[in-house]
């Protein structure tokens, strides 16, 4: 088997003149998380159903562990756990009876074996607390990691987790984000998601996607460094300068962009940037005491993915 | 049992206990047995007729069928495209078939489960005289077999709304169009201007003059082949449906 277990080529999706999916390419290896960034409507919960074949692609081809999963789609299911966008679920059944049902659908008949994964996602993913309770008076959190259960319970090669955090609070969103990086090692997991910060913190590689196509397809470090001057030092001043101190300033630092900001009242801000040499904040400050400038503030800007994100989707 | 039915058995089985983890069963079986003897003892008049026969319980299950089955099979697809579970479904390693297989039949069983409950009528009549008991079993059989073409086509209908509502009013507007083609009324309306052979097809397609027959005790293989083609073919327009709805 290939290390890929992912590999869509010219997937395109239109719904009448609406082109959902645009021809994109995609490879998701094990070990992977693929993060799925775009604005609302730009394809990414299209391209997931695709994925994990609950749309037909109008064209291109779609292979789950070396599997084409449109001429063996009974197959290529079997190594996919998804989780729908909003974790929709029987919400009659009980949380156990639910899991025990997906459980058997995915071919666990052995009920030893099922019973030791059940115990496991009721240990793994929290969930002993409602185990048998209906699903509709669970709350959103609880739902969302019945979700996550449901999706894991086969333990798949391929994890599709279609905005697996949203509505949970902060907590919940820290723990889902743990587990999600804790299970990763074996997997090859897509996610999608419109915060930023998530995919900073599980996703190994991000893909941008904005009107059905991909507009980067990065790391998530590279994805800020490719398309963002990096790092900055912020130096606001009272002082007044000239173009000529900044001249001096620079020529003192020895990084490449030195410049003035902004210029407000009796406020000016320094940019201090370098995209090769790292920035070093004690030592800028060290070096500018010379000049004998009133500091109001002085700090490490970090550029994120918002930015990011806003200038690639922007720009289209 | 091999995979492909234990799948298909796995839905069965969901399905069938859905029904009985609200308080939906309960209620449907209590409307049922309440309406059927109803109607059989006061609509029917089940003792002024002083006959050992059950013709005035089972005359009335075309249209009561009419009613209770819509109500059993709306939610079948309409609920798993409401609640967004059709997802879950059609991603499992399963096929349409299995699904829709699977789903039809819990209603059925259901529905047995209801004519079975019914049976302290059997044993009434049999207590006060001597029934043609042959004739009483098949025509259980029948109202067993419409029950399950009424049942297939509200699955096949319930695909086309997010509505349970909406699947309800489709299903019993459609049976009732199924079950009128075989009155007189109707027939003898189509008589007086269409050909003989369209008559004759529209009385073939209805509910009413098969199911007519049987409680006659008249069994025969066009009448089984009714049914069952019937259901067939609800169901089969039912996979289609659900290949194309499942993304609206």
């Amino acid at each position: 088997m290939s290390l890929k277990l992912i590999s869509a080529k010219n997937l395109t999706k239109s719904f009448g003149d609406f082109i959902a999916v645009d021809n994109i390419d995609l490879d998701v290896k094990r070990g992977e998380v693929l993060g799925f960034l775009g604005p609302n409507g730009a394809g990414k919960s299209t391209t997931m159903k695709m994925l994990t074949g609950f749309l037909e692609p109008d064209k291109g081809t779609i292979e789950i562990c070396d599997i084409d999963l449109q001429k063996n789609p009974l197959k290529a299911k079997e190594f996919i756990g998804y989780l729908p966008e909003g974790a929709p679920a029987y919400s009659d059944m009980e949380v156990s009876d639910f899991l025990s049902f997906v459980g058997k659908m995915r071919g666990m008949e052995d009920s030893k074996l099922l019973k030791s994964r059940l115990s496991d996602m009721a240990e793994q993913i929290n969930l002993k607390e409602v185990w048998n309770r209906p699903i509709e008076t669970l709350s959103k959190g609880f739902k969302r990691r019945v979700g996550i259960a449901q999706a894991l319970i086969h333990d798949p090669d391929i994890l599709i987790l279609d905005e697996p955090t949203d509505g949970l609070d902060p907590n919940q969103k820290y723990e889902m984000r743990n587990l999600i990086k804790n299970i990763s090692q074996n997997k090859a997991i897509v996610i999608s998601t419109h915060i930023l910060e998530e995919v900073e913190a599980v996703c190994s590689r991000a893909i941008i996607i904005a009107d059905g196509k991909i507009l980067a397809n990065e790391t998530p470090e590279n994805l800020v460094n490719k398309f963002l001057e990096g790092d900055f030092v912020s130096i606001i001043t009272s002082n007044i300068i000239d173009k000529k101190l900044i001249k001096d300033i620079k020529s003192t630092l020895n990084y490449k962009t030195v410049k003035i900001e902004s210029h407000k009242k009796n406020q000016t801000q320094i940019l201090i940037k370098d995209e090769k040499n790292k920035l070093n904040l004690n030592k800028i400050m060290n070096e500018i005491k010379k000049y004998k400038l009133d500091i109001n503030e002085a700090g490490f800007l970090k550029s994120n993915l918002d930015d990011v994100f806003r200038k690639i989707t922007q720009q289209q | 049992m091999n995979t492909y039915f234990k799948k298909t058995f796995i839905i069965f089985d969901r399905e069938l206990k859905g029904y009985f983890r609200t308080p939906l069963a309960s209620i449907f079986l209590l409307v049922f047995l309440a309406l059927s003897s109803g109607m059989t003892f006061f609509l029917g008049r089940f003792f002024e007729r002083d006959q050992a026969d059950l013709t005035a319980f089972f005359a009335w299950h075309p249209w009561l069928f009419l009613i209770l089955m819509p109500a059993i099979g709306m939610r079948l697809w309409a609920e798993e495209r409401r609640s967004g579970t059709i997802e879950l479904l059609i991603t499992l390693p399963v096929t349409n078939t299995q699904l829709v297989v699977g789903k039809f039949f819990a209603s059925w069983i259901f529905t047995l489960i209801a004519l079975i409950l019914s049976m302290p009528i059997w044993i009434t009549v049999n207590y006060l005289g001597n029934p043609d008991n042959n004739v009483i079993f098949i025509s259980y059989i029948g109202s067993w077999l419409m029950a399950g073409a009424f049942l297939a086509l509200t699955s096949c209908l319930s695909t086309l709304t997010k509505n349970q509502v909406i699947a309800f009013i489709l299903s019993s507007i459609s049976g009732f169009i199924l079950v009128m083609a075989g009155f007189g009324l109707v027939l003898s309306a189509v008589r007086s201007w269409a050909p003989i052979w369209i008559t004759e097809t529209i009385r073939s397609m209805s509910f009413l003059s098969h199911f007519n027959r049987i409680q006659m005790g008249v069994f025969d293989f066009s009448t089984l082949l009714f049914f069952v083609s019937m259901i067939v073919l609800c169901l089969w327009i039912n996979i289609q449906l659900v290949q194309i709805k499942k993304a609206d």
